[in-house]
């Protein structure tokens, strides 16, 4: 047991040390967010005029904001686990695969690495609160912390499934296209989804990360949809189907 | 130390058919030993290593490995072995330091016992002075030593190697001979290693030439080549097949065609060399006589040679693919 966490702990160190020096990463990571933020959201926020429900204070901006930053955890968490594929491809898996620890703890240490990068990814955006009209004080950032973390690892999970269906780094951009994108789209991160037509609100209940974005909401701006207990209800059962996954597909594995 | 028992593996390949790997191979390794695996491209030698280190589960058969079966007790096996893959493994992104480190902690080593033993490792392969360098800046002779190191800094009883040498120069190439030899000699480890190169595969106590996958010799270097017996008769004529034809007409020996001449065994090469230049009837450009190699012994088992043209081609193509993967 006490070999499984280490192994766990190795294997989550890796990625925080490769993250932490890939500056470039860090720094495509957090622009692309911010291009969602200012150009996008100052733009939709001055072109249209409606009104939000909850605070009649908030504008688009700050209701976009904590959306945005679930778009940036969902991210770094599936792209942190796609490398496992990349690590398949260069040969390094195998290393993994034949040290002497358990399958599912080489799944584990993989979450925990992807949600851990993922929450600090979140974290560089707290930085644009001011821009957007946001005050997050220090008990707001403690929150934030592990809420980050506990998306992250539901999503990380989620990556790590899709990895295992991947041959190479080619269908990433399936991944993109079929996973990511629809799931951010489908969030409420960029709109209030209390006025959907039927198949729009029907589309957006059975994704897990409008329970994820609507818990980040109500921790940075109070202001939520669904109940706190049901988005970590939702967002948790979510987490450990996909880690179960990730974990038996990890030790079925053969290589 | 390695008991492998009729291991077969089988593969499914894309269109329903099924790619025999490994067809049923046998073969004991003794503590302490260098153990050779020699044998073509395609032969099964990744596929034997991959089910001895439980990467790959035996189709049918068994292994044994430090007294652990390979299918039922992988954890104990792990423990046992340290590997030098194939293809290229190391963390191209992480320092040749941290590398090490990784797998110091994923085996489990202590802080203390870790540190010492990657200095000790690193400075064995040469390698101390780029500890803190990116794996991305070192060379493949470079990389392939911090693979060794990689693989043995746990201090394993077996060490696998898996063509340890393909496509590297030849100082390179001895200098890995060297450590593996003062490995040997000063921590008893037992070394299994695959290679296509017939000099290297000189280097083993024992030697399985495998093909097809399948054992068609196993024993001594020096037992093998006495298989093929006598010595070799090497010649090359203006008109090679004519020279063939007088061989097997007058003395009755099997001739073998290879490059651009011909070669045939004899009792005592140097006593029936002369009396044969004076019974021949045709123009002779060159002649030779030599110890048999083992690359005879596998001619002479299996019919066909280990090309090295083809394996070259093999190598560059393998290569390319490399660099591609680093992309
Ligand atoms: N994963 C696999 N799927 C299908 N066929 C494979 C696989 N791995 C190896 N083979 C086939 O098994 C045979 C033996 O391969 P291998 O063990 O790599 O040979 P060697 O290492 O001696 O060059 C080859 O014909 C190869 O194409
Ligand atoms: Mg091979």
């Amino acid at each position: 047991m006490s070999n499984n966490l280490m192994g766990i702990y190795t294997i989550w160190l890796r990625d925080l040390r490769r993250f932490l020096r890939d500056k470039s990463r860090i720094v495509g990571a957090t622009v692309q967010p911010v291009l969602f933020l200012l150009f996008l959201g100052t733009g939709l926020s001055k072109g249209l005029t409606i009104s939000f429900p909850g605070d009649d204070q908030a504008g688009y901006l700050t209701f976009i904001y904590p959306g945005i930053i679930g778009m940036s955890i969902l991210f770094t968490s599936v792209f942190s686990a796609i490398s496992i594929v990349w690590d398949r491809e260069v040969g390094f898996l195998k290393e993994v695969m034949v040290a002497p620890i358990a399958r599912w703890a080489v799944a584990i240490g993989k979450a925990l690495g992807g949600s851990t990068v993922a929450m600090f990814q979140g974290a560089v955006m707290l930085i644009f609160a001011p821009l957007v009209g946001v005050k997050i004080g220090l008990g707001t950032i403690l929150i934030l912390i592990p809420l980050m973390l506990f998306v992250g690892l539901s999503l990380t999970s989620m990556g790590i499934v899709a990895a295992a269906y991947m041959n190479s780094m080619q269908g990433f951009t399936v991944i993109m296209n079929f996973i990511m994108l629809p799931m951010f789209f489908l969030s409420g991160a960029m709109f209030p989804i209390s006025k959907l037509p039927l198949w729009l609100g029907v589309l957006v209940r059975i994704n897990p990360l409008t329970y994820g974005v609507d818990l980040l909401r109500s921790a940075t701006i109070t202001m939520n949809h669904f109940s706190v207990a049901v988005d970590i209800g939702v967002v948790g059962t979510f987490g450990l189907i996909m880690t179960a996954l990730a974990v038996i597909m990890f030790s079925r594995q053969e290589g | 130390m390695i008991i492998a028992e009729n291991l077969r593996k089988e593969f499914k390949a894309k269109k329903g058919e099924i790619i025999q790997a490994v067809k049923g191979v046998s073969f004991h390794v003794r503590r302490g030993e260098i153990f050779g695996f020699l044998g073509p491209n395609g032969a099964g030698k990744t596929t034997t290593i991959n089910m001895l280190c439980t990467l790959l589960r035996p189709t049918s058969g068994r292994a044994l490995l430090n007294g652990y079966d390979v299918t039922e007790q992988p954890h104990s096996v792990r423990r046992s072995i340290g590997l030098v893959f194939q293809d290229p493994s190391l963390d191209e992104r992480l320092t040749a330091w941290e590398n090490l480190e990784f797998h110091g902690m994923i085996y489990g080593m202590t802080r203390l016992h870790r540190r010492r033993e990657i200095d000790k490792i690193l400075s064995m392969v040469e390698l101390d002075k780029r500890k803190d360098d990116l794996v991305k800046t070192f060379s493949g002779g470079m990389r392939r030593r911090l693979e060794i190191a990689r693989g043995l800094l746990h201090n394993p009883e077996i060490l696998f190697l898996d063509e340890p040498t393909l496509g590297l120069d030849p100082q390179t190439r001895s200098h890995i001979w060297g450590y593996l030899h003062q490995l040997r000699k000063e921590n008893h480890i037992t070394i299994f290693l695959t290679t296509h190169y017939m000099d290297e595969a000189e280097n083993s106590d024992s030697i399985a030439i495998i093909d097809h996958g399948e054992i068609v010799a196993l024993g001594t270097p020096e037992g093998l080549k006495e298989k093929v017996g006598g010595d070799i008769i090497y010649l090359k004529a203006a008109d090679n097949k004519k020279a063939a034809e007088f061989v097997k007409r007058t003395y009755g020996y099997d001739v073998k065609n290879g490059g651009d001449g011909i070669s045939f065994e004899v009792e005592h090469g140097e006593e029936f060399l002369p009396s044969f230049i004076k019974n021949t009837d045709f123009e002779i450009h060159s002649v030779g006589v030599r110890r048999p190699t083992l690359e005879d012994v596998f001619l002479k088992l299996t019919g066909h040679a280990i090309r090295e043209e083809s394996v070259d081609f093999m190598e560059s193509i393998r290569a390319h693919v490399r660099v591609k993967r680093r992309g």
